[in-house]
């Protein structure tokens, strides 16, 4: 039986740019690791700071988000607000032990299935080297 | 009526709670008239024999305030909780985990060392540190056992009301003693606060808010009418639960967070991300990453009174970052 760490990664991707993107990368058969969860939203903005605390505490061992190329955002600005968020969360990440390795922002638009494939593949390279990510909270000591 | 049985307890805290009991001024009188006080180290006498001695339920309400970080402490949390009907979380440390909390950002072994090997101020060559069990000519003595974490009341036991705050203000003190003697209390589980955000009840004009700077608050001449956040000044409102009537705000100082997360927020160090990240006045990546660099400490600041409560509840231990 091949015991190989497989990462769990969890992709939170914007409807109209990356999860086509994504999409695209299905129907074009670009095969990537199928260590991705992806999860549908409308916009990389829609992206609260608590849904990548959650994917970790629920065991994650990274969160992907993706949104539409700067300027390209179906709601103009959205993933502006994405992008003001990053550094922040991966301070806050840094603080509370987490590699900023582990949360990744990018850009992938419509036409660039290729890209995502080449995105998920590096993300689950970098943290099968990494390790899991056993989160230390999230479980009562008491029940 | 007959009179209710009335214990208050300390654990993981720095004592002001106590004393915040006692700032209620004549109301204490009412509380006098109210109840027997069974149990409060501070102010009044019971040992803790005469505790264990009591009935299950005969205490009627417990005001516990503090963390739990000790053996001891545990053991009281529970010992209080079978013999209390009411069990009151009260105080930041109590709900939330506190100041204390912090400490969850270490672990117990950095803790020991700093404080008994590496402090500049420490002499201590031949590297004694505190032990949970020692053997002395007379027999074995023991300490409470110190834990790695710190946890908050309600995740060592069930918890029926929460006050909160550091200290809790005397109006929601005075709240739960009316509450308390008219036999009118809310639903378990109810955080005797308000419900809404600080920024809800904080009086300051709050305009467009764009920010090119983030400045600690002793940077900056405040403006005691415009909202800090406006001002540049990291202030957790947006994320914090009001009723404490803008202690801090109203005196130029930012809101530090002592109510824990507003009702409906999971984790306040996401929600106050969310809350900053947004006023950022800038579409260049590079202009952002500076900004945000102004930023001292986002984890410690947004969590300075509930890093146990949070969603991560601590630092990783094995996490290999700086």
């Amino acid at each position: 039986m091949n015991t190989e760490f497989e990462p769990k990664i969890v992709g939170i991707l914007c409807n109209w740019c990356s999860y086509t993107g994504a999409d695209l990368a299905g129907i074009s058969r670009i095969k990537y690791s199928a260590n991705v969860r992806i999860v549908r939203v409308m916009c990389s903005g829609r992206v609260d700071p608590t849904f990548i605390l959650k994917a970790f505490q629920e065991g994650a061992d990274g969160v992907l988000v993706s949104g539409c190329h700067p300027g390209d955002c179906h709601y103009v600005d959205g993933n502006i607000k994405a992008m003001r968020r990053a550094p922040l969360i991966t301070e806050l990440l840094k603080q509370m032990g987490i590699e900023e390795e582990r949360y990744k922002l990018v850009w992938v638009s419509a036409s660039e299935g290729d890209k995502f494939a080449r995105i998920v593949e590096e993300m689950v390279a970098t943290l099968k080297k990494l390790g899991p990510f056993k989160p230390q909270g999230g479980v009562k000591k008491y029940a | 009526m007959p009179k209710l049985n009335l214990a208050v307890y300390w654990t993981a805290a720095c004592g002001g709670c106590d004393v915040s009991i006692l700032d209620i001024d004549e109301k204490i009188l009412q509380v006098g008239e109210l109840a027997n006080i069974v149990l409060w180290p501070l102010a009044a006498d019971g040992k803790y024999e005469d505790v264990e001695k009591m009935e299950d339920g005969a205490i009627d309400v417990c005001l516990f305030n503090g963390a739990i970080r000790l053996s001891e402490q545990e053991e009281m949390a529970r010992l209080l909780r079978r013999k209390s009907k009411i069990l009151i979380a009260y105080g930041s440390c109590a709900c939330f985990g506190g100041i204390p909390g912090l400490a969850n950002f270490f672990t117990k072994e950095e803790i020991v060392d700093r404080v008994y090997k590496d402090t500049p101020s420490t002499d201590n060559a031949e590297g004694m540190v505190p032990l949970a069990t020692v053997q002395v000519p007379e027999g074995e003595l023991s300490l409470p056992e110190f834990y790695n974490d710190v946890f908050t009341l309600p995740q060592v036991v069930e918890v029926d009301y929460y006050i909160p705050g550091c200290p809790p203000p005397v109006d929601l003190i005075v709240r739960a003693i009316d509450a308390i003697a008219t036999n009118k209390l809310p639903p378990k589980g109810t955080v005797i606060a308000g419900q809404k955000a600080l920024c809800h009840e904080c009086g300051r004009v709050k305009e467009d808010k764009k920010v090119k700077e983030f400045k600690r608050p002793h940077e900056v001449e405040v403006d005691p009418e415009k909202c800090l956040l406006e001002q540049g000044i990291i202030c957790c409102g947006p994320a914090t639960r009001g009723g404490c009537g803008g202690r801090c705000t109203g005196v130029n100082m930012p809101c530090r967070g002592c109510f824990g997360p507003a009702a409906e927020v999971l984790d306040e160090g996401a929600k106050m991300v969310g809350a900053i990240a947004s006023i950022i006045d800038s579409a260049d990546p590079e202009e952002i990453k500076k900004i945000n660099k102004m930023i001292v400490d986002p984890a410690g600041t947004f969590y300075r009174f509930g890093l146990p409560n949070s969603m991560l509840r601590r630092k990783r231990k094995e996490g290999k970052v700086s």
